[in-house]
Parts: C-alpha cells; sequence; structure tokens
C-alpha cells in the first residue's frame, strides 16, 4: 500500500483523518499515486492539481524520504521506500499566507 | 414571518448569524470552512434550505460547497470551471493581451424558481450556470464572447463577475457587471449580451462614450420594479430607469460618491443605501466616521444614519458584497466591514447595532428571511 500524508485542509475537506493508505496499480508516480488519491476523494480534485493543466499547485510540494520531489517528472517513478510503503509520500502546503 | 439568516463570507471562514423578528439577539455560529476565504454565500430563493457557498484558498483553489439543511451540513460539490473553447485573451493592466485564466468565484447567485439552478460569477471574468447543484459547470460564453471580451481589463481587485441579477418578472432577462469591463445585459436567458453602460463617466477612460472599460462595484434592484437599477461605480452612483439603456448619476449631496455596496429597500423601491468611502486608494470611511447614506427619493438627496454606527476613529471598508435587506415588515438592513463587524439595523437604517463585533475581515453579507 502507497501511504499519503495530506495537510489539514484537504484531510478536513476529504472528512479524513490520519495517514491515507492506497492501492496503485502499476507504475507507482505521483501522477499514479495522486489519479489514486482523486479516486478515493473526488472532492480534492483540483486541490493539488490544477483542473485544466494537472499542474501542481504553486503553494503545494511533494516531499518522501528527506527529498523535494516537486521539481521531478510526474511520471518518475517515487522511491522504492514509498512503492514498498516503508515511508510515505507527502503533500506540504507552504508555510505562507496571513 | 419568522425570523432571519444573515450568511457572512469572511476571510477566514463563514458564519451564520440567525435572530428571530425582533432582531434583537442572536445566535452565531462558524466558523464553517475555517480558515478559507469565503468569498459568498446565498440561499436558493426557491428553498431557503439550500445554501450555496464559495469556498477559495491560495493554497488549494476553489470549491463550491452546498448545504439542504440551511447551513448546519454541508457537502462539496463541482469546482471545474473550464472556459468554452479557446479562452482567449483580454488585457492585463499594462495593456497588453494576457490568456484568461480562472481564478476564483466571486459571486453565487441561485435560481429565482430552481433550488438545482445556480450561476456563478468568476475571476477572470466569466458568467457560469450549474443546473445540478453545483455538480456540473457551464459557462455562458456569450458573455465574455461579446465583442469587447479583448478589451476588458482588471480592476484593482481582479477582473472579477461580481454582480448578477435575475428579472422576475422576465426569466430570460439578466444582468451582470464585471469591474472594470462595465454592466450588460440578456434578453435571452444568457446566450447573446450587450453592455449596458451608456452614461456612465469614467474621467480615467479617454473616450468619454467607451462601450466598456467602466469600473462597475455593485448594481442592484428592487424585484418589483426589475426595469430600475442603481450602481455603485468606482466613483459616482448612478440610476437607469430603462433596464440599463440609459444611466444617470444620483450621487447628489454624498460627501464622496466613491464606494462599493449598494442595496434596495425590501418595501420601498426608491429608498437605497450607500456606504461612501474615501478614494482613491485610502479606502476607508471620510472623516473615520462609518455612515450609511440612505436616499427616499431613489437618489440625489441623501442622509447620513449615523446612530450607533462609529462615529469617530473608524477605518474599515465596506466591500462590494457585503450589504443585504430582508425582507420583514420592518425591512432590515445589513453590512459587514474589512474590521470583522457585522451592524444590522432593524427599522431601516434609522438605527444600527453590531451583531458581532470581531470576525475576519467580511467579504460578503447574504440574508434570508425565513417564514
Amino acid at each position: 500500500m502507497i501511504r499519503v500524508v495530506m495537510p489539514a485542509h484537504l484531510r478536513t475537506l476529504a472528512s479524513f483523518q490520519g495517514e491515507v493508505q492506497l492501492e496503485v496499480h502499476g507504475a507507482v508516480t505521483v501522477r499514479t499515486v495522486l489519479d489514486a488519491l482523486e479516486a478515493r476523494f473526488p472532492m480534492l480534485r483540483g486541490t493539488i492539481r490544477e483542473q485544466v493543466t494537472q499542474e501542481r499547485r504553486p503553494f503545494l510540494r511533494f516531499f518522501a524520504c528527506g527529498e523535494d520531489l516537486s521539481h521531478d517528472a510526474v511520471d518518475a517513478p517515487l522511491p522504492d521506500a514509498v512503492v514498498s510503503g516503508a515511508e510515505p509520500l507527502l503533500i506540504i502546503g507552504a508555510i505562507a499566507g496571513g | 414571518m419568522s425570523g432571519v439568516r444573515v450568511l457572512v463570507g469572511t476571510r477566514k471562514g463563514a458564519f451564520v448569524l440567525t435572530s428571530d423578528g425582533k432582531r434583537e439577539k442572536w445566535d452565531i455560529s462558524g466558523p464553517l470552512f475555517a480558515g478559507w476565504e469565503i468569498y459568498h454565500l446565498k440561499g436558493s430563493p426557491a428553498d431557503p434550505n439550500r445554501l450555496y457557498a464559495s469556498q477559495c484558498s491560495g493554497w488549494f483553489g476553489q470549491m463550491i460547497q452546498r448545504s439542504n439543511d440551511g447551513g448546519k451540513t454541508w457537502e462539496p460539490v463541482g469546482n471545474k470551471f473550464i472556459y468554452e473553447g479557446v479562452p482567449g485573451t483580454h488585457q492585463f493592466y499594462d495593456g497588453k493581451p494576457h490568456p484568461w485564466e480562472f481564478k476564483r468565484v466571486w459571486h453565487l447567485e441561485p435560481s429565482l424558481t430552481d433550488p438545482d439552478t445556480v450561476h456563478a460569477g468568476i475571476e477572470d471574468a466569466a458568467l457560469f450556470r450549474s443546473k445540478d447543484g453545483g455538480q456540473n459547470w457551464e459557462e455562458l460564453s456569450g458573455l465574455r464572447k461579446h465583442g469587447s471580451g479583448p478589451r476588458w481589463q482588471p480592476g484593482a481587485g481582479g477582473m472579477c463577475l461580481h454582480s448578477i441579477i435575475q428579472d422576475p418578472k422576465n426569466p430570460g432577462r439578466m444582468f451582470i457587471a464585471i469591474s472594470a469591463a462595465g454592466a450588460f445585459r440578456t434578453d435571452d436567458g444568457g446566450v447573446t449580451w450587450q453592455p449596458i453602460n451608456k452614461g456612465l463617466k469614467s474621467l480615467y477612460i479617454p473616450d468619454p462614450e467607451a462601450e466598456v472599460g467602466h469600473c462597475v462595484h455593485h448594481i442592484a434592484m428592487h424585484k418589483a420594479r426589475p426595469g430600475v437599477l442603481f450602481m455603485q461605480k468606482h466613483w459616482d452612483v448612478m440610476r437607469s430607469d430603462n433596464g440599463g439603456d440609459l444611466w444617470q448619476e444620483v450621487s447628489g449631496n454624498l460627501p464622496t460618491d466613491f464606494g462599493f455596496v449598494i442595496d434596495v429597500h425590501a418595501h420601498d423601491p426608491e429608498t437605497i443605501y450607500v456606504v461612501p468611502i474615501k478614494s482613491d486608494s485610502e479606502h476607508y470611511p471620510p472623516d473615520g466616521k462609518l455612515r450609511v447614506y440612505r436616499s427616499k427619493t431613489g437618489g440625489n438627496e441623501w442622509e447620513a444614519m449615523t446612530r450607533g454606527l462609529p462615529q469617530n476613529d473608524c477605518y474599515v471598508n465596506v466591500l462590494r458584497d457585503a450589504m443585504a435587506v430582508d425582507s420583514m415588515d420592518s425591512c432590515g438592513v445589513y453590512f459587514g466591514t474589512t474590521g470583522g463587524q457585522v451592524y444590522a439595523s432593524a427599522d431601516a437604517g434609522d438605527n444600527w447595532k453590531p451583531i458581532v463585533r470581531d470576525l475576519p475581515a467580511v467579504l460578503s453579507v447574504e440574508v434570508q428571511t425565513l417564514a
């Protein structure tokens, strides 16, 4: 199972507390994980990736295993530790705003 | 009539304020959607338990929330706003072409007759409609594709479609306003549109007869007299007696003709309200005195309503969607400030009291009169 940690506002929106566990078929990439996350929680569509372009929203970042994966290709394989479930994919909101 | 429900959108969530017909004691619930900007929330005239809310955030984008129980519980519905066809460009602040890009929903206007039909005014300016309770949205693209679209330009707050008024006597007629393009009207249910800006004088536009480019802040109408429109423009309070075909200035003796809100008394179509604001750039009440100005003559002659409002050291703003009226026998008038106060008058503006003083900055105020 792939583990995903979401920001608090998205957990509230999805009415889900804690870490999400997702089954992802085929290659495990940012795109396939987000596809699976949005399939389980349709209300998250448009909140992580922009609706039309499917680009990552500017104030969100993807981290795993201590690395910032935000600028990696969305179809690049995620680290083995994420694929095995040893480490989560972290969706992080910018610490910013007023 | 048994009571009122005031729906307040703020920079950090929504609040629902309820009271009985006396409007003296209030229950305050919220924040709903804590931490999110709630640009607007509004109830369906056809079913007061059906509410819609525009929830957005710089981090997570746009959500639309729907309630079927008067705001006790909410569910997210569709948030996909895609311009029809190739969006093209409008003018940016620097006058250069800029692609149309969806940013947020400023205003939600439920149908007068069908709780599942709701209109959305968005930035960059366009009008959308859902016929299935907000699940799916379709652009009424005849507006944006009006020949003037490439010449529309954003106001300082963004290029927003902020006012949507449906004609209760003519289902095909609707009025909208965009900052800073102007006001438009459809007479065929939103298929085609025409600009209705004749008579508007905007000194910053070189062409005195300009079809578009006017910074309209808000428009209002009384449901019993849909041919008469009132407008608060960037400068000038305006009135049209022919559905927007021609406007005339009715600023009269206002201390400043700048402001954002304008509204009409529920039972007297000639009584209107504005909150004058000092400009440019200050955007707070003149002389630090928060005054609602009321005209009982449809404009030109205005009186300051001050009882219960701060008359010194007040430097808040009242934004364009932050005034509303109820339809109780004694008309209630409400407005919210960027300082977080929501003021109410249960006697048509003569006397005011704050319902609540310390909310986040208020973006919008709507009122439902409950049977």
